[in-house]
């Protein structure tokens, strides 16, 4: 079980997407870490902190129907890896949609939802879930 | 008032929708007349997953997008709602993290009925035109209740609007704002309940009408402007009746007010009403219209602004970020059950 202070810490890479770049390797990663996966001790000093633009598309997805209490309200609901543009892949929950609406490749972009509640008088947590663009206005880019 | 305006401004509605027909159904009444009496053919419904502070973050992220502004520039984040999820710990310093405002800024939570959004514009504007700040932002956000088979129950949708207020780069200035304040008891809901109560009849003509007609009117006196010197006008949108209503009241013809109202396909969005209306204005508006928006609250008072889009427009980024129509197109029905289940009305064994 979570606990308020584990996710206040996560809070900014969790809202906002914040990986990291690799500058031996050039590959992003998200969450952040110190040392890249790939290159390990040639990768120290060279971690740069970057904010992912929460673009992508579903490399594999699964419908969950005995799931996290948290999520029975939401049941059943879907869980992929989303490969994000800048190539760092991604688990998340995808929302507003059937899974019928899904296939391998759908874009998708990120968004800020309740991920649990603790009971009814403890912390809301919020983060990162996907919505597919097909499902309303794509999500333009800041470039 | 010295050249404070709006610098961005970014929308966000739910994608779930219920009929008033499939509600009637439940309760015996006769949903579609219901929906003819209110002029509302469907509402927004929140996912399990969102509430005011998700609408708010969405709605500032939609913001951002239009304008290329540093967050950390953001001096001061005001939201405003009726159904802040935290009795205490403000909305405001999530929608400021998921921005990257935080942490050089002041931030609080308003509350004022359905103009807590327009509260929140008055205060930005007042920091901004003082100097104190260079960029504001406002957010009106609600994800309202109404008690199951209560007449609200047709009407309490979900949605919100934010608005970036600054003096550079100002796509409209805000002119002037009035407000008119009563103690009028038409609407309420005590700390610790989960829905509110109103005074039936007492909701309209004590209430809306007198409120929001004094509001306009006072703008009316403040500026020395009629109802023809304006291309676009919005009211708080209870219903569509009322605001429909009250524009004839002011004398506005109905193509004023078309634009600016969304209640028919998205229902009350409480304080993201008149924000939202504003918004769909501010989608299509060029340079050197003219707005007038007035807000209701219940308990009661309203805020009336004299809004003008500046030359600015035609360079702002409007389509960054998605427009109204975009927002509010391609919705999912729901049926009176996943509704109810979505909105928390079914009690559980267990908590
Ligand atoms: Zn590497």
């Amino acid at each position: 079980m979570a606990t308020a202070p584990r996710f206040w810490r996560e809070n900014p890479s969790r809202y906002n997407l914040v990986g990291f770049k690799c500058n031996n390797c050039g590959n992003h990663y998200f969450p952040p870490r110190i040392i890249c996966p790939l290159c390990r001790r040639k990768s120290v000093g060279k971690i740069e902190p970057v904010r992912l633009k929460g673009t992508g598309t579903i490399f594999s997805f699964t419908e969950v129907h005995e799931g996290m209490d948290e999520q029975n309200m939401q049941r059943p609901y879907i869980v992929a890896m989303v490969e994000l543009d800048e190539g760092a892949r991604i688990t998340g929950q995808v929302i507003d949609c059937d899974a019928r609406d899904l296939s391998i490749g759908t874009e998708v972009r990120a968004t800020l939802r309740k991920l649990s509640e603790e009971g009814s008088s403890g912390v809301i947590h919020y983060g990162y879930k996907f919505i597919p663009l097909c499902n309303g206005p794509a999500a333009s880019e800041n470039e | 008032m010295n050249g404070v305006g709006i610098v961005s401004y970014g929308a966000y509605v739910p994608h779930f929708r219920i009929t008033p027909d499939d509600i009637g159904k439940v309760w015996g009444v006769d949903g579609k007349a219901m929906g003819k009496g209110l002029m509302i053919s469907s509402k927004s419904v929140p996912a399990p997953d969102e509430d005011t502070i998700t609408i708010s973050v969405e709605a500032a992220r939609n913001m951002m997008k239009r304008c290329d502004i540093n967050p950390k520039d953001i001096g001061a984040l005001y939201v405003g709602s009726e159904s802040h999820p935290y009795a205490v710990k403000p909305t405001g310093t999530i929608v400021a993290e998921a921005i990257e405002a935080a942490p050089d800024l002041t931030v609080a939570d308003l509350e004022f009925a359905c103009k807590a959004g327009t509260a929140a514009l008055q205060t930005c504007m007042g920091l901004v035109g003082a100097g104190m700040v260079k960029y504001a932002v406002a957010v009106g956000a609600d994800t309202s209740q109404g008690a199951p088979g209560d007449a609200l129950e047709y009407s309490a949708s979900a949605g919100g609007a934010a608005f970036l207020i600054g003096k550079e780069k100002v796509i409209a200035t805000i002119d002037n704002t009035y407000s008119y304040t009563t103690d009028t008891p038409d609407f309420w809901r005590r700390e610790g309940k989960l829905f509110p109560r109103h005074g039936g009849r007492f909701t309209g003509e004590p209430a809306y009408f007198k409120h929001v007609v004094s509001g306009g009117m006072g703008l009316f006196e403040k500026t020395g402007t009629e109802p023809k010197d304006y291309e676009y006008a919005v009211f708080h949108q209870p219903n569509g009746k009322f605001p429909t209503r009250v524009a004839r009241q002011l004398g506005f013809a109905e193509d004023q007010m078309r634009t600016g109202l969304l209640v028919p396909t998205i229902g009350n969005t409480y304080s993201g009403a008149v924000p939202l209306g504003l918004a769909a204005i501010l989608d299509e508006a060029k340079p050197g219209d003219r707005i007038f928006a007035v807000a209701y609250g219940s308990g009661a008072g309203s805020d009336a602004f004299d809004i003008r889009v500046t030359d600015e427009m035609a360079r702002f980024g409007r389509d960054l970020a998605p427009t109204m129509t975009e927002i509010m197109a391609n919705p999912k029905y729901l049926d009176y059950a996943t509704y109810a289940k979505y909105k928390g009305k079914i009690v559980k064994g267990r908590d």
